[in-house]
């Protein structure tokens, strides 16, 4: 035991071979993810759908392209690209997406994976607010005062998972719950919902923010990325595709974790690719159906909004610490 | 480490009275600084360097070692010796001094070049520069309740003058007088929270002290006292309003002491006083440093957050750090209260290691804000602007105190809230069901001042460095002298370091807890340097130096793909159409925190003005006008009423001065004849 991580580190290249490859799939396949959720919010508002590979053509088109830049530009808003993609790379990096059992999750816990969030968006933020125009000061403003609200709701989400768990690793955590088998813990479905709402407004997707729009009142995220083009424009909304896969595969794998492989055998891991595409299906179309049956909210109703999903994953917490540690400690 | 074992001896007491004395020099060379000013800018901030980094060395031997000192000084009264005592704990804080005193020492000659041709005088400057030092090194090698309130006082005093430094301009003044009525009733408090502890056995040794036995009431009324006191230091709300008038307005390298170290000289006092001379600590004071912390943490973030003024948004947010490390003493208090030393432990650690991370960025952030001011002389953000490329340092070490102090990976900030996270995390363990339920809810609070904190921070690094100017100066603003970049790089630097290794840092601290509670975090670095693991490694695990090498890697590969192949073209700013995009298009520092000030709009009063002119023909507005005063509502609410009731009071007494001189030979009269009537 005393030897664990740095046995992951030196014993199992094939580990490390694995968590690479699987950081690349995760990369690769977060452009698809937006294109089926577009495509089907297409269909559902009967209207003519992209292909679903749209969103590869946009990003090599604007990756082909060259990137335009104020004259007034600093460094900081050269560098914000590749700072968020960086991040958000290395975010996708530790969630486990078929594989539970990779030396890559114990880099960073699930706090730390927050703290990325973070650290990307402190960047965009900057980046808003370099040029001095009205919209980039505007969004970087929007998007820090919406972050301050959601960012606590995650970490109250999560703690409740590390809480059951006793552990905020990742991959524990999902170990953990698979073990456990079906439980109705009332935490779970609470958090669940919370942290479903606070990944719709950290995505920037319908009801808090429309991603499709580029109209001064309702912007909050591309408000802030206005001033960008080219392949730095293609970096921010590569990183912004990676995100909202990291949120849906952690929705995922963390409720309902049945089917990601435990194991490195080649039979798990094809069951953990199926299971992990089937999951996202279903999740995308469920943001599709929500993104069309509700309207976006007036920005000052927004904090309404997040601060009830900080108050669904602060009971899930507290009905945590307060129903379930008992039950457990009185079975002891 | 075979170097170590050959000195199984202490240190001689000159190697540990030493930095007191070269800082005590250096404020009497600077007396001369009045005729020759080369004196202060070269010899005394030598001397102040040369304390600093004994100050350093001394206390990294102790605590790497492990052998503390303990000696007499032969000063003080006939029967009462100085007692001396340099132990883990004190060495750990007196490290935290000693960073702060060498990178002042070289920020400061350039410094007080501004200072030199104005109506202050700079002996003043110096020599109570030196005493404060002096005293805050004195507090933490005190072993007796009698040095410790005497280097209390000169830490204090001295600190009144230095506030007070320009004394031309009311604000400073009035600032100064409310720092030392607060100081002097915190000094009492304190005072009587060692004199509880004395009067059992009549001895003013902390180590007869340690040994009073103390009813359980007598134990939480010192307890009180103590929080009083040491709490007012480190400027807890509700009794912090002397901090954000204070300072602000001294000049910016003492600023960077004041926040960076003499807070933590105040921590180190509550520290002491809870965890080691009272004993056992009670639980319940634990629950009131986690709710007093929590409520530090929350309320002072958002009022650094709406704040205009630099150095006093500094000073706000200095309050916050103050109540994450009380949230961390909290917390520790509470697990070794409930039998878990080893969680007190990992949560004692975090409060020292965010004590001394806020030492490092916030005295980073204090120079920086020093260098901005001398560049500028504006200290309200609305007259900044585009700084970024006028001061390309400065902006660059800014940037890493606004990261660090923002709680983000991979920098040092995280690193001690990753750790109080861990901590609260762990309450399932404690049997109490309300505990179960308090941590997590403070946790919560956390977990929203982080996240606020990056907000505001976002704010000031966006509204002073980035954007366009938005004054005109007259005259050009150049990046300060070498000296003053040297002492932010070195801070900088450190940030970094810290945040990147922690796992070194905490095998060193450890002796801290191991002293204090008895157990230290054998499981924080059995994994090796690269990898963080306070409790086990499958509880939580943090490698900082792969979290940096992964973001680097990345940032390579893709601008190593994209930067060779790729052109860029600058033009200017599209204007939507409008002709030209001006400054004053930009978002301002006040717009920025609106969204925020109108969520949480009842933490403050705010009065809100809009004076609107309008054209009565075309019935278009033609002018604007808004005022915004946002007051402290602990001040109205706590304050106020009490100065009301002394002036009343004042009132009723002053009623028999009627400025008649034979009414106040009648007073004496009869005062004399009522004596007379006492003794007979």
């Amino acid at each position: 035991m005393a030897d664990y991580l740095n046995g992951l580190l030196i014993n199992l290249p094939l580990g490390w071979l694995l968590a690479g490859l699987q950081t690349f799939l995760f990369i690769a396949i977060a452009p698809l993810l937006t294109g089926w959720i577009k495509r089907k919010k297409c269909r559902l508002q009967n209207r003519i759908a992209p292909p679903i590979w749209q969103p590869y053509r946009d990003l090599r088109k604007l990756f082909r392209k060259e990137s335009v830049i104020a004259t007034n530009a600093s460094w900081i808003f050269r560098t914000t690209p590749y700072i968020v993609f960086g991040t958000t790379v290395l975010a996708a990096g530790v969630v486990p997406l078929i594989a539970t059992d990779l030396p890559s999750a114990a880099i960073a816990d699930v706090i730390v994976l927050v703290g990325f969030f973070a650290l990307s968006r402190f960047f965009l933020a900057l980046a808003g607010m370099d040029i001095g125009t009205a919209f980039g000061g505007m969004g970087s403003s929007r998007e820090m005062t919406l972050a301050s609200l959601t960012e606590p709701a995650m970490l109250m989400a999560v703690f409740t998972l590390a809480m059951t768990a006793s552990t905020t690793n990742l991959s524990t955590t999902m170990e953990v719950i698979l073990s456990q088998g079906i439980v109705l813990r009332p935490s779970f479905i609470f958090v669940a919902l919370g942290l479903m709402m606070v990944a719709i407004a950290e995505t920037g997707r319908i009801p808090i923010d429309n991603p499709a729009t580029h109209l001064e009142l309702t912007m909050i995220h591309e408000a802030m990325i206005l001033e960008y083009s080219g392949r730095h424009l293609a970096m921010i909304e590569w990183a912004n595709q990676i995100k909202l896969m990291i949120y849906g595969v952690l929705i995922a794998n963390l409720f309902i974790p049945w089917g990601i492989a435990t194991e490195l055998t080649e039979a798990a891991l094809l069951i953990g690719s199926i299971a992990i595409i089937a999951k996202l299906a279903l999740l995308g179309i469920i943001l599709a159906a929500a993104e069309t049956v509700l309207a976006k909210l007036r920005l000052f109703r927004a904090p309404n909004y997040i601060s009830f999903a900080f108050l669904l994953c602060l009971l899930g917490l507290l009905s945590h610490v307060i129903l379930e540690v008992q039950q457990s400690t009185l079975k002891n | 480490m075979d170097w170590n074992l050959a000195l199984e001896t202490s240190l001689p007491i000159n190697v540990v009275i030493f930095p007191v004395f070269a800082a005590l020099l250096s404020s009497l060379v600077a007396l001369g600084a009045y005729r020759f000013s080369w004196l202060l800018r070269y010899l005394a901030f030598l001397l102040l360097g040369l304390s600093g980094i004994s100050a350093i060395a001394s206390g990294s031997w102790v605590l790497i070692n492990d052998i503390p000192f303990a000696g007499e000084l032969p000063l003080g009264l006939p029967w009462l010796k100085w007692h001396i005592r340099l132990e883990p704990l004190s060495s750990f804080f007196l490290i935290i001094v000693g960073l702060l005193t060498t990178a002042i020492s070289s920020y400061g000659p350039s410094y007080i070049r501004e200072f030199e041709s104005g109506p202050y005088s700079l002996s003043t400057l110096g020599f109570f520069t030196g005493l404060f030092v002096a005293g805050m090194l004195l507090v933490l090698l005190a072993d007796d309740a009698f040095l410790f309130m005497i280097a209390w006082e000169i830490m204090s005093l001295s600190s009144y003058f230095l506030v007070g430094y320009q004394h031309l301009q009311i604000t400073h003044r009035r600032a100064a007088f409310l720092y030392l009525l607060m100081a002097q009733l915190g000094a009492l408090a304190i005072l009587l929270a060692f004199s509880i502890l004395i009067s059992s056995n009549g001895d003013f040794t902390f180590a007869t002290m340690r040994q009073a036995e103390l009813s359980p009431l007598w134990a939480h009324i010192a307890f009180g006292l103590g929080l009083l006191g040491f709490g007012m230091k480190a400027g807890l709300i509700p009794i912090h309003v002397w901090l954000p008038e204070a300072h602000p307005v001294a000049p910016s390298p003492i600023s960077a002491l004041m926040s960076g170290v003499m807070l933590k000289v105040a921590i180190y006092g509550l520290i002491r006083l809870v965890f080691d001379l009272l004993g056992t600590p009670h639980w319940s004071w634990g629950i009131i440093l986690l709710i007093m912390g929590s409520i530090t943490a929350l309320m002072g973030i958002l009022y650094a957050l709406i704040q205009n003024n630099l150095k006093r948004l500094l000073a706000y947010s200095s309050i916050e750090n103050m109540g994450i490390i009380t949230i961390g003493l909290g917390l520790s208090i509470l697990f070794i209260a409930n039998g878990h030393s080893l969680l007190g432990a990992l949560a004692m650690i975090a409060a020292l290691y965010h004590a001394l991370n806020h030492a490092l960025f916030k005295g980073l952030l204090f120079l920086s804000a020093g260098s901005i001011l001398q560049a500028t002389h504006e200290q309200n953000l609305e007259n900044l602007g585009g700084l970024i490329r006028y001061l390309p340092y400065t902006a660059f070490f800014f940037l890493i105190g606004c990261l660090a102090i923002s709680g983000l990976p991979p920098l040092n900030g995280f690193v001690s809230e990753w750790l109080t996270f861990q901590a609260a995390l762990q309450t399932p363990s404690l049997t109490s069901g309300v505990l179960r339920a308090v941590i997590p809810l403070s946790a919560a609070l956390l977990a929203l001042t982080a996240a606020l904190s990056a907000t505001g921070f976002v704010k000031v690094y966006g509204v002073i460095f980035l954007g366009q100017p938005r004054h005109q100066f007259n005259h050009s603003i150049q990046e300060p002298a070498w000296g003053m970049i040297i002492a932010q790089a070195f801070l900088a630097l450190l940030c970094l370091l810290l945040g990147i290794f922690p796992t070194t840092i905490i095998d060193i601290i450890e002796v801290i807890p191991q002293h204090l509670v008895g157990y230290d975090l054998p499981s924080a670095s059995e994994q090796g340097w690269l990898w963080l693991t306070p409790i086990s490694a499958e509880v939580a695990s943090y490698s900082a130096p792969l979290v940096l090498l992964a973001i680097i890697s990345v940032w390579f590969v893709f601008f190593g793909l994209l930067y060779t192949t790729k052109k860029t073209r600058r033009t200017p700013p599209w204007e939507c159409g409008f002709g030209t995009v001006s400054p004053r298009m930009q978002y301002t520092a006040t717009a920025f925190a609106m969204p925020i000030q109108r969520i949480f709009k009842p933490a403050w009063r705010i009065e809100e003005l809009v004076k609107e002119q309008t054209d009565k023909k075309t019935l278009y507005p033609q002018t604007i006008r808004y005022e915004l005063h946002i007051a402290d509502r602990f001040w109205l609410i706590l304050y106020e009423p009490f100065i009301g009731l002394i002036a009343i009071i004042a009132r009723q007494i002053g009623r028999i001065q009627t400025g008649n001189i034979r009414t106040y030979l009648a007073y004496s009269f009869f005062t004399l004849l009522i004596l007379l009537w006492l003794i007979t």
